[in-house]
């Protein structure tokens, strides 16, 4: 065990464990805002953290490895965005919620398609 | 000791895989099914990454690359459809 493989499993354990996190918040939250919340964030960091362990591993494919992070950092949160749009513009906000801010700009009169 | 730390992380990867398929079955709305999806979707993408390191083989970096393009686009297209309204003004 030399102290590249100790920090690239220790880089490949963390993010392990939040895979394991994002997924389970993807099974208990109550509500679907807060589905996709733990599961995007969680599985972001997880993403870039077990990639960055398998380019510490193995030096030589350290520009795919970069590739598949940007190109994660850039399609996640896009995808987080969207589909919390359309839960919204299919079920309508959720019933505990205080201030609505959202109503006003696709609530009802088709503006901001 | 590298098979054994192996055998943890695809237990923990597996684990969270297992756990958004089972939202996935059971999503009582059709958005928590797309973001089970969603969430199933980067977590392949991660065990792929993994399975080349396994294998030392550095051309399944390549079918991550793909399989990630394909998924952000299924995302996109399965929440356009549940927008709904489908009109085109």
């Amino acid at each position: 065990m030399t102290i590249v493989e100790i920090s690239s499993y220790v880089f490949m354990i963390i993010g392990g464990v939040f895979y394991f996190l994002g997924g389970l918040g993807v099974l208990r939250m109550p509500d679907t805002f807060n589905r996709i919340q733990a599961g995007t964030k969680a599985t972001t960091l997880g993403a870039f953290s077990l990639l960055i362990g398998v380019g510490i591993a193995h030096p030589e494919w350290l520009l795919k490895v970069v590739l598949i992070i940007i190109f994660i950092a850039l399609s996640n949160p896009i995808g987080s965005s969207v589909l919390a749009k359309a839960t919204y513009k299919a079920y309508g906000a959720p019933d505990n919620v205080v201030e609505d801010d959202l109503k006003e700009w696709f609530g009802g009169d088709d503006d901001a398609r | 000791m590298n098979d054994v730390l192996n055998y943890i992380v695809f237990g923990l990867v597996a684990t969270g895989m297992l756990f958004a398929v089972i939202r996935l079955i059971k999503g009582p709305k059709v958005s928590d099914r797309a973001v089970a999806l969603d969430t199933f979707n980067v977590i392949v993408i991660g065990s792929i990454g993994l399975l080349s390191f396994v294998f030392d083989n550095g051309l399944y970096l390549d079918i991550a690359i793909v399989y990630g393009i394909l998924a952000f686009l299924e995302t996109i297209v399965f929440a356009r459809y549940l927008e709904g309204n489908h009109d085109h003004r």
